[in-house]
């Protein structure tokens, strides 16, 4: 058996490994302080009983009469929210997508150089996205909730600002990496940039754009009850109420209308890429 | 009246002309005059630069040096508008046929009119096929009448192909530039095609340039041949001047560069590569 060389004993890579380890601990542990994590109080027993009780709860969800109408109705409502807030959202979009999408480009047919103003406008466009989905919904729901009061037309607003930013620039990505043959002939060939749009790229990632969309309207459901919270209306507005009651029974019953919307959504996305094939 | 002229026209490839001016050029010094509704072929062997041309022809690639007129004017004097109402008139059938594999045939032959129609018409087309009489009159001449509603994914190679040729018919333009158009077709269907792109042409006056690889077909077909070789015209003939000679020398070292072996010396090889395992 060969014996291993002594020089070779020490791993070379070992110091830095070590060196890394204390650096992360060494900034890790102040945030530790600062954000007061405390993973122990779980473990109290006054809260570990509160938890038990409020957790017992749910092992049978509410299912009261009055209270299964109120459910539907704020259920309705919030899936009214998710859906005005994307359609508003998609008004925006769609043009956005229009304008920036790069392939779509006359003036760069034949010289690959945009011309100054469209690419000016293009990164105009671009900034504007940027600033409407980097304020987050929640953030905007709290602004509108403060200029047009309590309830859900915040809740769409704010959805339709932010998606509209999200909506735009995954729009115009799903339809650049697309295959573009087919647009390019077509403006090659004289037709417009609508026409090519529409006759070219759209077949090819119809259904990437589909259940984009349809993606895109299930994370508006959740971000509605989230933004009921802060008193935009819908299920999670009444779910906020329950959670300070500390209604375990109500809280879940909600949570099971949830599953089913985003399960709903699934299915739905699900039969239109079939469709789409 | 001219289709074309191009005296002494350098065209260089998108990416190089950024980088240097040194790049190598893809087309050299062409001067080329077409007569409206003449008929020649292209021919050269790959890489000669017979697309690169076409595409110049088509206004979808921007010369680099030398003078360039189409129907009289030069297409990149002109401003954006009226070069992209120009396009309308030259149609560029590119080799690879420009379908979206998702869309209907008729959608996708109708699509040679989109330069004509508005984007409301566009739009409705897409729902209800504008005119598919004409759509399925083009397909049959081309043998492919029944797939009038089939979706392109369902063609074969040969029948896209000739449903990209199809949209040709359909498109009012005045010089028709079609690239390789029988790279996927059987000889029967090779004469088909080019009988009808050839009576097409005659029929409504355009002038028709196509390249093909089938030396005789081009020899049988069109009354004139422009040969290419490395980004140069070897020569510009009536049919009748051209020797076999010619043909010999046009596509002289286009054999694969090392002649297979012959067989005893390829069993050397192979016994020396199992020597060293």
């Amino acid at each position: 058996m060969a014996v291993f060389p002594a020089h070779l004993h020490a791993d070379p890579a070992w110091r830095g490994r070590l060196i890394a380890c204390a650096l992360a601990v060494v900034v890790v542990w102040p945030m530790l302080v600062v954000s007061e994590f405390k993973p122990w109080l779980l473990w109290d027993w006054q809260s570990l009983s509160a938890t038990g009780r409020f957790l017992s709860d749910f092992l049978v969800p509410a299912h009261g009469a009055e209270f299964l109408q109120m459910l539907l109705r704020e259920t309705w409502q919030t899936v009214a929210i998710a859906t005005a807030g994307l359609t508003l959202a998609l008004l925006g979009a769609i043009p956005a997508t229009l304008i920036i999408n790069e392939k779509l480009s006359i003036s760069a047919l034949g010289t690959g150089r945009m011309r100054l103003p469209a690419r000016l406008l293009r990164q105009g466009v671009r900034w504007l996205l940027v600033l409407l989905r980097s304020v987050p919904e929640l953030v905007w729901a709290l602004l509108f909730v403060r200029i047009i009061g309590l309830g859900p037309t915040a809740g769409v607003l704010a959805i339709a600002l932010t998606y509209c930013g999200m909506l735009g620039k995954v729009y115009a990505e799903i339809l650049e990496s697309s295959d573009s043959h087919a647009t390019d002939t077509l403006m090659a060939n004289g037709s417009g940039r609508l026409g090519a749009l529409l006759y070219g790229a759209l077949p090819e990632s119809a259904s990437e754009l589909m259940s984009y969309t349809v993606y895109r309207w299930e994370c508006a459901i959740r971000g509605s009850v989230v933004m009921g919270f802060v008193g935009a209306g819908g299920l999670g507005q009444r779910m906020d109420e329950s959670m300070k009651m500390l209604a375990g029974a109500e809280v879940s019953s909600m949570l099971l209308v949830f599953v089913a919307l985003v399960a709903l959504a699934d299915l739905f996305s699900k039969i239109l890429r079939r469709r789409l094939g | 009246m001219h289709t074309y002229q191009l005296r002494n026209l350098t065209v260089r490839h998108p990416g190089a002309s950024a980088s240097a001016a040194a790049a190598p050029a893809a087309l050299h010094a062409i001067s080329l005059t077409v007569q409206q509704g003449e008929q020649l072929a292209l021919i050269g062997p790959s890489g000669a630069g017979k697309t690169t041309l076409l595409a110049t022809l088509a206004c979808a690639q921007r010369p680099a040096e030398g003078g360039f007129e189409a129907f009289g004017t030069d297409p990149w004097a002109l401003g954006e508008g009226a070069r992209h109402r120009l396009r309308a008139q030259l149609f560029l059938a590119p080799q690879t046929p420009p379908l979206p594999p998702r869309q209907r045939v008729v959608t996708a032959v109708l699509a040679a009119r989109l330069p004509q129609w508005s984007v409301w018409r566009a739009l409705v087309s897409l729902v209800k096929p504008a005119d598919p009489q004409a759509a399925w009159q083009a397909l049959s001449r081309f043998n492919l009448g029944d797939k009038l509603y089939s979706r392109v994914d369902r063609l074969s190679g040969g029948e896209r192909q000739r449903c990209g040729l199809a949209r040709l018919l359909l498109s009012p333009a005045k010089a028709l530039l079609v690239d390789e158009p029988l790279s996927a077709l059987d000889p029967a269907l090779s004469e088909l095609t080019l009988a009808t792109l050839r009576e097409e042409a005659a029929s409504r006056g355009a002038t028709l340039i196509c390249s093909l690889h089938q030396v005789e077909l081009a020899l049988r077909h069109f009354p004139r041949i422009v040969a290419l070789r490395d980004g140069r015209i070897e020569f510009d003939l009536p049919r009748g001047q051209v020797t076999q000679q010619m043909i010999e020398a046009l596509y002289q070292g286009e054999q694969p560069a090392s002649a297979p072996l012959p067989d005893h010396e390829a069993l050397a090889v192979k016994l020396g590569i199992g020597a060293c395992l």
